[in-house]
């Protein structure tokens, strides 16, 4: 039903322009009071529960187009509405709705003059995230991703009078330009020279196997920007603590999928074929991807900053994914390339809603308590119980912990590695299991951070006055951090239908799909390939635990009982217990710094034994920076100084040079 | 789902909560043998149950709900684990529900809460205690995975009864992998029950406990049921092993008449798995906490060298 599905795209773009109409509504009236601003970011939530309900009706249905009466003369823009862009709709949705009713709440009583600005900013972002989204031509895609860019630019400078949050700011523009270049010139490939720029002849365009990997490097390169792979990561820990908390839960959760969105239908949809060398090539970038991102997570004490490594860390679990299923597409496996998919797709959705909820937590804290600083922290969860069951609810999730959704797409990821003896390549069979050790590291030191984070901030006793003071989070954030918490546990709990929903993804890119090699049959448990071969049940898995956690309960005070009294800690019977006893952020993941020093580029004075006042001072530092960053920037500076030289300031030189030029040109150029 | 399975479902899951003390009075009878001391009673770690069941529970002041909530949630996972490990026959509905990678996140959720539970209160020890647990876990849990894979890919699963089955039930075949894999999972069941030369049960020296800082804040009915789930880990570790390893004799879905011999089967080599155990903890000593990390990322590149060789050998 074409007119059906049509409809779709046509509710996708009334809420685009109606999350449009509430920034400039919101610019035309500068908002005094909290309930306006309230109002609005709660229209705007309105509008991704929306957004998100038409995705969902979307993904079964056929793909839709609509060209619109905008853009330049006679080159308009093309919109579409297919499987995979409804299944991103739908994590922009889900994601943005929760966030969205956050900000309601955490936006409204911060700012003052500048509110109505932010308000613009942000819903402008998520309009422009959508339109990414659903564009159907490079020219509607380019200037929605720059759009993006810089109405993202705009919300992390938010507080533009600190010098860090402005250096920032510029860092992560110049790399999401670098990648937009990219991005440009893959579609400047793809197109083959036909001068038509829509998707549609893209995907009719003859590319030769070699001009194919020129473009797939280039979308990996453009993409994997935005994504933040390693080494192109460095922008994600500064941009991300910079920006208000929402806006960082945006920017981590939802805007780091539209570059997985545009890799997925760059790779999958454009390109005319698959080579397994690409997936060999995105196998290894995610590995070390993923294994850095923990082991720098591990070293930070910034919470906002930690948890932008762990995003890193997540992209990289989303690319070993989508790695596995282009090996496997590229060596004549489709059937098998479908659980590599589902894997990376699953694991978008997972980390785009526990990532927002971690960050929304994190705001809270630093709206609360005014703390960044795990250095500071220490037992919030008795002055902000909300807060820290949500975030614990997050944090176990992210651990990749049964039976939450970050299980689920780890526990496929690993399927699908394991699905390797299916491949004839010697060398590719046994390079796939090494991917799945170093997930399986990757998940266990996450474990062993997030046991960190939740222990430092929110357990044991505060380490300064402010985390005393603390104060719970408003009812708004609660509703929003809730709702993600919700999705957490709806995801962990029902992977079978999430499943049955992306079908339609999978068949639309792979002419294969779950339900055509036999997975997720029955409701209860998850089959990928076959019953024998493996199956997983969340529902019984949570059934037995929460049986045996009640009847122990009950039992326990049936045949003893229950008394209890409250008593000082004991401690092995040692007096005088203070806050500063107990461990710090640094001091718990001192010995992975120590098993792993080769990673790190650690700085660390330590004190003179008869100094008075010792200070031990350990810092550790990205290796990147060092190795590429810095080697480029000075080379720029030479290269400028060399230009430099040239400029002379008189008019006459200038024309003489332009003299020489033309005479060099009429030799060489005929 | 069949009603025999049903009920040997049952039977093990009782049978694992209330066998799993007996096989630690076991191996800690056999420890006071091997080092010349007069052994407690094999009904010890009952007596000690009862008794913390009986004691009135004292609570610090300052915890809050996770520390409560915490060693239920640690007994209900260890009990689960009971249910899905195969101990005397392969036919267990439970065991559906989680596969291997399920188990070892089992595992996970146990080690965060009782580590989450440590650090609730704030005092040195039970940060510290967490602290070790978490880097081991961090490098132990990975081997484990990695040890389930060298079977996951020698029987094309990773649902641990047909693991079972194929191993126990098709003609003799040597893996060179699984003798990596065996040694590999020795080293990690050392690390993950806290036993000599990782951590020792017996001594509550702060240099060097682990599991005895972890849960040093417990009393009473928390505390009983922290080490019954102890007692229950052992007990599912050994089972794992067993049933990997030396998975003859465990009876196949449906095969009734094997039952007996199966049950024998299983209390012998349990039997021999605790005598060993003490063994292995006799003869050696105690590590350095920073030696530990060493020893367990040895059983990790074991068990990578194993699964490595499944490819040589293309199997």
């Amino acid at each position: 039903m074409p007119a059906a599905s049509a409809t779709h795209l046509d509710f996708v773009i009334g809420i685009v322009l109606f999350w449009l109409a509430i920034g400039a509504f919101a610019l035309l009236r500068p908002i005094q009071s909290a309930s306006a601003t309230r109002f609005l970011y709660a229209s705007g939530a309105i509008g991704g529960v929306a957004l998100a309900v038409v995705a969902l009706a979307a993904i079964g249905a056929p793909p839709a187009s609509l060209v619109l009466p905008l853009g330049l003369p006679d080159l308009p823009f093309h919109t579409r509405l297919d499987a995979l862009s409804a299944f991103f709709l739908l994590v922009l949705g889900a994601t943005g709705a929760g966030i969205s009713c956050y900000a309601a709440g955490y936006f409204a009583e911060s700012h003052g003059g500048e509110g109505g600005l932010t308000c613009l900013q942000y819903h402008w972002f998520l309009a422009s995230m959508a339109l990414v989204l659903i564009a159907d031509d490079a020219y509607l895609f380019m200037v929605a991703w720059e759009a993006m860019a810089l109405s993202s630019y705009f919300l992390v400078t938010t507080e533009h009078h600190d010098p860090g949050i402005r250096k920032a700011g510029f860092i992560y523009l110049l790399i999401a330009h670098i990648g937009a270049i990219a991005i440009l010139l893959c579609f400047g490939v793809l197109h083959g020279g036909q001068g038509d720029y829509t998707f549609q002849a893209m995907r009719q365009a003859e590319l030769t196997s070699g001009w194919a990997t020129i473009a797939f490097l280039l979308a990996l390169l453009g993409f994997g920007a935005k994504a933040g792979i390693v080494p192109l990561h460095v922008w994600l820990p500064e941009a991300h603590p910079a920006a208000p908390s929402p806006v960082s839960a945006l920017l981590s959760g939802v805007m780091l999928k539209t570059a997985i969105y545009g890799l997925f239908r760059v790779t999958y949809d454009l390109l005319p074929s698959i080579h397994w060398e690409w997936g060999l090539l995105v196998l290894v970038i995610a590995v070390v991807t993923t294994l850095f991102g923990v082991l720098f997570a591990l070293m930070q004490h910034d919470l906002k900053r930690l948890l932008a490594y762990h995003s890193v860390e997540n992209i990289g679990i989303i690319l070993i994914g989508f790695g596995l299923s282009l090996i496997y597409i590229g060596t004549g496996h489709p059937t098998l390339a479908v659980l590599g998919l589902i894997a990376a797709l699953y694991h978008t959705l997972n980390h785009a809603v526990f990532k927002a909820l971690l960050f929304l937590g994190a705001g809270s804290v630093l709206k609360g308590a005014g703390l960044r600083d795990l250095g500071r922290m220490g037992g919030l969860i008795r002055v902000m119980p909300f807060t820290a069951f949500f975030f614990l609810v997050g944090a176990l999730a992210i651990s990749a912990l049964p039976p939450l959704n970050g299980f689920v797409s780890e526990w496929l990821t690993f399927q699908a590695a394991l699905l390797s003896p299916a491949l004839e390549h010697g060398v590719l069979r046994s390079i796939i299991p090494l991917a799945a050790a170093a997930l399986a590291l990757a998940g266990a030191l996450t474990a062993m951070c997030f046991v960190k984070v939740f222990g430092v901030a929110f357990l044991g006793m505060p380490r300064s006055d402010e985390a005393i003071r603390a104060r719970e989070a408003g009812e708004w954030e609660q509703l929003g951090m809730g709702w993600l918490a919700a999705v957490c546990v709806v995801l962990g709990l029902a992977p079978v239908w999430m499943i049955g929903v992306m079908d339609p993804v999978a068949l639309s890119l792979l002419d294969y799909s779950p339900a055509y090699i036999g997975m997720a049959q029955d409701w209860l448990w998850l089959t990928p390939v076959a019953p024998e071969r493996a199956s997983y049940s969340p529902v019984i898995f949570l059934a037995v635990i929460a049986a045996v956690v009640l009847a122990a309960f009950g039992l326990v005070r049936l045949l003893y009982h229950g008394r209890l009294r409250r008593t000082p800690a004991w401690d092995c019977g040692f007096p005088g217990l203070n806050a500063r006893m107990q461990d710090t952020a640094e001091g718990f993941a001192q010995p992975i710094q120590q098993i792993f020093a080769p990673v790190y580029e650690i700085e660390a004075h330590h004190p003179d034994p008869f100094d008075r006042m010792p200070r031990y001072v350990c810092e550790v530092r990205d290796r990147f920076w060092g190795l590429i960053y810095f080697p480029i920037a000075r080379a720029a500076t030479f290269c400028s100084r060399m230009i430099g030289r040239i400029q002379v300031g008189r008019v006459a030189v200038y024309l003489m040079y332009s003299f020489a030029t033309i005479i060099f040109l009429m030799a060489f150029v005929r | 789902m069949t009603l025999g399975g049903f009920l040997n479902q049952l039977f093990q899951l009782l049978l694992v909560a209330l066998a799993a003390p007996l096989l630690m009075g076991w191996v800690n009878a056999c420890r006071a043998w091997l080092q010349n001391r007069s052994a407690p009673s094999l009904l010890q770690p009952y007596r000690v149950l009862r008794k913390l069941l009986h004691k009135d529970a004292a609570l610090a002041e300052n915890a809050s709900w996770l520390f409560r909530f915490a060693p239920y949630v640690i007994f209900g996972c260890m009990w689960l684990v009971a249910g899905i490990v195969p101990v005397v026959a392969t036919e267990l509905p439970f065991a559906t529900a989680a596969d291997v990678i399920a188990l070892v996140g089992v595992f996970a959720v146990a080690r965060v809460f009782i580590s989450l539970a440590a650090m609730d209160i704030g005092t040195a020890f039970g940060t510290l205690g967490a602290r070790r647990e978490m880097l081991i876990g961090a490098l132990a849990e990975p081997a484990l995975l990695i040890i389930f894979f060298n079977f996951a890919l020698i029987s094309q699963s990773t649902s641990l009864t047909t693991i079972v089955e194929t191993l126990a039930h098709r003609e003799f075949a040597l893996y060179p992998s699984l003798a990596f894999a065996a040694v590999a999972f020795v080293m990690v069941l050392l690390a993950e029950n806290a036993r000599v030369p990782v951590d020792n049960p017996a001594t509550h020296l702060e240099l060097t406990m682990v599991h005895e800082a972890l849960v040093l804040e417990y009393s009473a009915r928390h505390l009983a049921l922290i080490e019954w789930a102890s007692a229950i880990k052992l007990f599912a570790y050994c089972a794992i092993g067993i049933a990997c390893f030396v998975p003859w004799g465990i009876a196949q879905a449906g095969d009734w008449d094997a039952l007996p011999l199966a049950v024998a089967a299983a209390v012998a080599k349990l039997i021999a798995a605790g005598a060993g155990l003490a063994v292995l903890e006799t003869v050696s000593a105690k590590m350095r906490i920073f030696r530990v990390p060493e020893f367990v990322a040895t059983a990790f590149m074991l068990a990578m060298l194993g699964l490595l060789l499944n490819y040589v050998f293309e199997v």
